[in-house]
């Protein structure tokens, strides 16, 4: 458990006391480093494990560990500092604050987080443009438009360079690619997948697209890990 | 801090149009209540400033506020006179030190007319006891000389030797005038900022020249047929004046004089101690001043209210930008504090605004207010009361703005990472 990225033993989550269980996962592990492909339908709660995760939402039952920190034992405070110093979040649409510019969207972590602050580097701004050049955007008339002027393929690698500045430990990434055609989605993830293992981090990787699971280490199915969805099915 | 009140303004920037309506609501309503306060205490100042140094004024028993309103500041008439045989017993007290009669009642192209003695221009003090100076020119010496105020002269256009005509009554036209009487400018007064540049100043023996033939209240057909030299050698002597400024041998028995003057048997007398009826004339007006100031504050509760809509009503389409900002790292009170700083930059720069809004208009007004109501509003250039008023304004829209604050707050918590709008 230790060397994990994410550990979950023995979680369950509903939205109410009196509601069915929409999450109840025995066992999950996400190495550190590891890129994890997480499939499965919408509506089946992949983005309500996303923010069980991130320390948003408290689960009922069960132990959240992330990077060594047991989320479902600390204050919220103390889970809004983890998710700030250590996650990056990626979503499927309108990703960006659409009154920032580019990288002052990028460089959004390093104002909350001085962990982040400290691992980007004197100065986030250049820190943001090296990693948005990695990601292929290092044209300055590109950087210079306003963020709802770029195309959505630009706006998800914008967002992809936010979730990797500071260098977090985990990116998560919520149906990142499900508006973007089929060329520029594996572009997207080739992109994505590279930098996380550049910069060390561990990527889970949210889609109902089973087609995606090759661009990753490892697959797996939600319906597969969490117990609830078999007595939804059959309900 | 420092990285969300950033966050606040490229916010507040991206909202160009709405954010400017609101602090233009917030600084014309900062603006009017500035306003009438300046208003306010620049009449209060600039009253005051009207007469110093004498200890009582001396009218027809009337009102306190009335006498001092005609006798000083040329607004409003005078109900009746005092006859001259009185102002003499009044001039021979022995605890008199100096008397100034005024006679009022005429007019030239809507300024009034002022007969008196040339005791006037040496007795009659304003300001911190400032004495009335001549630009140019000399007192009256001749019988029709006219020593005008300091806005006449710019007004009219007149100069030294300039002749006028005084017309019977007050009054811009219409009214009969003394045209067979023609009056000369001697002497032109530096401005005073008080009632004194807008007076024509005439000898009282000038007063009564002009009027024989009036005996009636209207002319005479047979007036044209007396020469100005046989006026000249008529007796003079006023039958009445209007009032009379009095400076005391003592002025601890300002009181012992006035109620002695108040009782004298032979005629109706009123005699008034100008601070004291300057005072009285507060209350009078403090009523309307209250309800002036409250409807200016409801105003700027107006004004506040359109910050707490502007944002309220922009909450909803924010929903994901506060989830962006939540994921990235935000934590609940950053999102508090942002939309409380949201509000409080939309007070603060409305009330600056404002501020700096009435400065410049009373800037632009403040000649015409000297000139036309004697207010001078020289002295209320930036002060403490602004920036009371900037700090409260302020104040009040980051307590605002924790209602919205709030209600992002607790949808940020309920909202989670992401939101499928």
């Amino acid at each position: 458990m230790k060397g994990s990225a994410i550990a979950i033993e023995g979680l369950r989550f509903a939205w109410t006391r009196d509601a069915p269980a929409l999450l109840d996962i025995n066992r999950f592990e996400l190495a550190r480093g590891e890129r994890l492909f997480l499939r499965g339908p919408s509506g089946s709660g992949k983005s309500t494990l996303l923010g069980l995760i991130a320390g948003v939402l408290e689960p009922q039952a069960g132990q959240i560990e992330v990077l060594g920190h047991d989320m479902s034992a600390l204050s919220s405070a103390r889970r809004d500092r983890v998710r700030a110093d250590h996650l990056g979040v990626i979503f499927q649409l309108f990703n960006l604050v659409p009154y920032l510019s580019v990288v002052s969207n990028v460089t959004l972590p390093v104002r909350f987080s001085k962990a982040r602050r400290r691992a980007a580097g004197g100065d986030a701004g250049a820190e943001a443009r090296r990693l948005l050049a990695r990601l292929g955007l290092e044209d300055d008339e590109i950087l210079s438009r306003r963020v709802m002027d770029l195309s959505v393929g630009q706006q998800q690698r914008v967002a992809a360079a936010r979730a990797l500045i500071g260098g977090p430990g985990l990116v998560i990434a919520d149906e990142p690619t499900s508006a973007l055609d089929a060329d520029t989605r594996d572009r997207f993830i080739e992109l994505l997948t590279d930098e996380a293992r550049r910069s060390g981090a561990a990527l889970l990787f949210v889609s109902h697209d089973a087609a995606l699971a090759p661009h990753f280490d490892r697959g797996i199915d939600l319906a597969d890990i969490n117990a609830s969805a078999h007595r939804l099915e059959t309900a | 801090m420092g990285s969300i009140l950033s966050l606040a303004w490229s916010s507040l920037m991206n909202r160009k149009g709405s954010a400017l309506l609101t602090i233009l609501a917030v600084a014309l309503s900062v603006a009017l209540f500035l306003g009438v306060d300046k208003a306010r205490n620049g009449a209060r100042e600039g009253f005051g400033a009207t007469i110093s140094g004498t200890d009582l004024i001396v009218g027809a028993r009337s009102g306190q506020v009335n006498l001092l309103l005609y006798s000083v500041f040329r607004l409003g008439d005078a109900t009746a006179e005092i006859s001259w045989p009185t102002y003499e017993w009044l001039r021979d007290r022995e605890d008199v030190d100096w008397t100034v009669p005024i006679s009022l009642g005429d007019s030239h192209r809507g300024y009034r007319v002022m007969g008196t003695t040339r005791a006037y221009f040496d007795r009659y003090k304003y300001g911190d006891g400032q004495s009335l100076q001549l630009a140019e020119g000399h007192e009256f010496e001749d019988l029709f000389d006219a020593v005008i105020g300091a806005e006449i002269a710019r007004s009219l256009g007149y100069e030294l030797g300039k002749p006028l005509v005084l017309t019977h009554g007050l009054g811009r036209a219409g009214l009969q005038q003394h045209e067979n009487r023609p009056f000369r400018v001697v002497g032109i007064l530096e401005p005073t900022g008080t009632p004194v540049d807008r007076t024509i100043h005439v000898s009282l023996e000038a007063i009564t020249a002009i009027h024989v033939g009036w005996e009636t209240g209207t002319r005479n057909p047979m007036a044209d047929t007396i020469t100005e030299e046989m006026i000249r050698s008529f007796d003079l002597t006023p039958k009445t004046v209007t009032a009379a400024f009095v400076g005391l041998e003592s002025r601890g028995s300002v009181l012992r004089t006035k109620r002695e003057i108040d009782t004298h048997r032979r005629e109706a007398l009123l005699a008034i101690i100008p601070g004291v009826a300057l005072a009285q004339l507060w209350e009078v007006t403090a009523v309307a001043e209250r309800a002036l100031l409250a409807v200016s504050l409801f105003v700027i509760a107006v004004g506040l209210v359109s910050i707490l809509t502007s944002i309220l009503t922009s909450l909803n389409e924010r929903r994901r930008e506060m989830s962006i900002l939540r994921a990235t790292g935000a934590r609940p009170g950053h999102i508090f504090f942002l939309l409380v700083a949201e509000a409080g930059l939309l007070g603060m720069i409305g009330a600056v605004l404002g501020v700096a809004g009435v400065h410049v208009i009373l800037a632009i007004a403040e000649p015409l207010l000297a000139a036309r109501y004697g207010i001078s509003l020289a002295g209320t250039g930036p002060g403490l009361v602004d920036f009371y008023t900037v700090l409260a304004v302020t104040g009040v829209s980051l307590a605002i703005g924790a209602l919205p604050a709030w209600l992002a707050f607790r949808r940020s918590l309920a909202d989670g990472l992401s939101v499928k709008l």
